[in-house]
């Protein structure tokens, strides 16, 4: 009976690996193949030549058999589309860091200056966090046109900040919590002012916080459509995005070839930004969830 | 405390008011917060009230308005279409949301084992999420093509379809096609940010439940759900407010077709509004979203309440 139950104890732990893989592995696989299939199929049809792409029986639409750079070829050099990434990096950059600038100034007023009613304007931003583009982005149309500002660059540069600011602001205040105010009494005592305070001491130990929230405003602002496509008509001001959707398509003529390769490019530089700072998009993301 | 003995001339008088508004915490706190303020005054406040007058006004692209009361409402309760997507954008949030929760959570759980790679597993679920939705819209809509539908080659090669599955030509298919995309797109935020909230149970709780002898399911159902419910509640109440006004995947996918079947309050305000030119009308169909959403927020709040007294934080 020992040895059997010897064995059954070196059974047990040779099944864990099966059971593991069975209860864990397996299905986090799955899920994994499921969330990574349609990227695959993005950059499969983007190298693919429009012979192979329509043709099933004569190829295995999982591989590539030639591939070819002639749809990204015809994107970059047929279309706006460096105009459209151009665009997208302008608004993204200039609109991330008026965000971050006002948001800084609001989340240290909020949190440090504690100045009269400064905790119900905290709630307010949190409320306007929370306030939708789509059911924005009538109005703000209507706004734009007034101001003059349709069809350009600064109509989305001004109107991202009011889904960033809440945002940022909101985040900042989380991390600025958290650093001590003996360290601001101190300075206070030194002789420095509230402003040489902010630049000198609680910026730079809240430096992660700052990061965190520029990044992710940054991916927020890439990613932006309604507005994008509400305030822009002609081609050469588009962004990714919205270039892709209403220029790549002619009429019942889908390019599925240039639609993939615009996909796949414009995704690229986000997700390089991302996998650079992963840990601080990801702490923005659940930061501002579980403040 | 100190009394200033010295007579102060005039100059130095103003100097030091303006020494003294600076040193003030309320006019100093004004001052920072005039960029953020200025903002969100202009371009989210003024629009929110803006957006409720336009409603109630018929104002058409290029053109002044007039002010016509409850009329939009009242032609908007008559209308097939309207009321077609409400059903849809209820049915598009509802089912979206419980698969999202449930895979997520799922998905959390299963990060949450001990496994190699970890942080890179966790880097690549996210990636739906991080990709621009339009951009990963696009490729869905490629999967789901009539003609080269990869999804229906795999079927017909496995045995399981003699024909090609018209994802988005009927008006059944192109729902749950929608809300398939909409899920890939959602699971992996409900995932990462409910990964965050198991990370925070400490495990002294599980040890002591395995020397009470609890099993893997009791451990789940009494600890690790009512620990988690209050990152639950908040989560969930982003990913339905964010489902409920989703606007990307319905415009790239479907643009509301296949004759309005997916159509969702937020693309038909859109078509009303911009590609119609009536914003009046568009403006009264995102206000009546407004109700749904003061109801997710104040889910949002309470859930908010409940965390901190529950992490004994302070209020």
């Amino acid at each position: 009976m020992t040895t059997v139950d010897d064995q059954s104890v070196g059974m047990d732990y040779l099944e864990s690996f099966p059971r593991k893989f069975l209860r864990v592995y397996l299905p986090l696989g799955l899920i994994i193949f499921f969330l990574l299939f349609p990227f695959y199929w993005m950059a499969v049809t983007t190298f693919k030549p429009d012979a192979e792409m329509y043709d099933y029986e004569k190829y295995n639409p999982f591989l590539i058999a030639h591939p070819t750079l002639e749809h990204i070829k015809k994107l970059f050099f047929d279309t706006d589309y460096p105009l459209w990434m151009w665009n997208t990096v302008i608004v993204s950059v200039s609109s991330t860091f008026i965000s971050l600038f006002a948001s800084v100034c609001a989340a240290y007023a909020i949190e440090r200056l504690r100045y009269k009613g400064s905790r119900y304007v905290g709630l307010a931003i949190f409320l306007g966090y929370l306030v939708p583009p789509s059911i924005l982005f009538i109005p703000l149309a209507a706004i734009v046109f007034q101001l003059g500002l349709f069809d350009g660059n600064l109509a989305l540069i001004l109107t991202y900040p009011t889904f960033l600011i809440p945002f940022c602001t909101w985040l900042l205040m989380g991390y600025f919590r958290t650093i001590p105010y003996e360290l601001e009494e101190c300075a206070l005592i030194d002789g420095a002012t509230r402003l040489q305070i902010l630049i000198k001491i609680t910026l730079p130990l809240s430096l992660p916080g700052v990061i965190s929230a520029g990044i992710f405003a940054f991916t927020l602002s890439w990613n932006e459509f309604i507005y994008a496509l509400t305030f822009i008509s002609s081609s050469e001001n588009k962004t990714i995005p919205v270039g892709a959707i209403t220029e790549l398509v002619n009429g019942d003529v889908y390019h599925w070839g240039a639609l993939m390769a615009a996909a796949l490019t414009g995704s690229v530089p986000v997700v390089i930004l991302y996998s650079f700072f992963v840990e601080y998009y990801v702490s923005a993301m659940t930061g501002a969830v579980k403040e | 405390m100190a009394v200033i003995a010295e007579p102060v001339t005039a100059q130095a008088r103003r100097s030091s008011l303006w020494i003294r508004a600076f040193e003030s915490r309320n006019f100093l706190g004004a001052m920072f917060m005039v960029p953020a303020i200025a903002i969100l005054i202009l371009f989210l406040a003024y629009p929110l009230a803006l957006g409720f007058w336009l409603g109630m006004t018929d104002t058409k692209i290029g053109g002044v308005g007039r002010f016509i009361g409850f009329q939009n409402f009242v032609s908007l309760s008559k209308d097939s279409v309207f009321w077609l997507s409400v059903f849809n954008t209820i049915f598009y949030t509802v089912f979206a949301s419980i698969v999202k929760f449930a895979i997520g959570l799922y998905l959390a759980l299963l990060l949450n084992e001990r496994l190699p790679f970890k942080s890179m597993v966790r880097a690549i679920v996210l990636l739906p999420f991080v990709v621009p939705t339009v951009l990963s819209a696009i490729a869905f809509w490629w999967i789901y093509d009539s003609q080269f539908s990869i999804i229906s080659w795999v079927l017909i090669k496995a045995g399981l379809l003699t024909h090609y599955i018209d994802f988005l030509g009927d008006p059944w298919n192109a729902r749950w096609s929608v809300v398939l995309a909409n899920i890939w797109r959602g699971v992996p935020f409900v995932a990462i940010t409910l990964l965050a909230g198991l990370q925070t149970i400490s495990p002294s709780l599980y040890e002591a439940a395995n020397l009470d002898g609890a099993t893997n399911m009791q451990r789940f159902r009494h600890i690790t759900l009512p620990m988690l419910s209050p990152i639950i509640a908040v989560v969930m109440t982003f990913s339905v407010l964010m489902t409920f006004t989703d606007f990307q995947l319905i415009y790239t996918i479907t643009r509301g077709g296949p004759i309005n079947a997916t159509h969702l309050m937020a693309t038909l305000s859109f078509q009303r509004a911009i590609t119609g030119g009536n914003l009046g009308e568009g403006a009264a169909i995102s206000n009546a979203m407004i109700p749904f959403l003061v109801a997710a927020i104040l889910l949002s709040f309470f859930g908010l309440q409940r965390s901190r007294w529950q992490q004994g934080g302070r209020d």
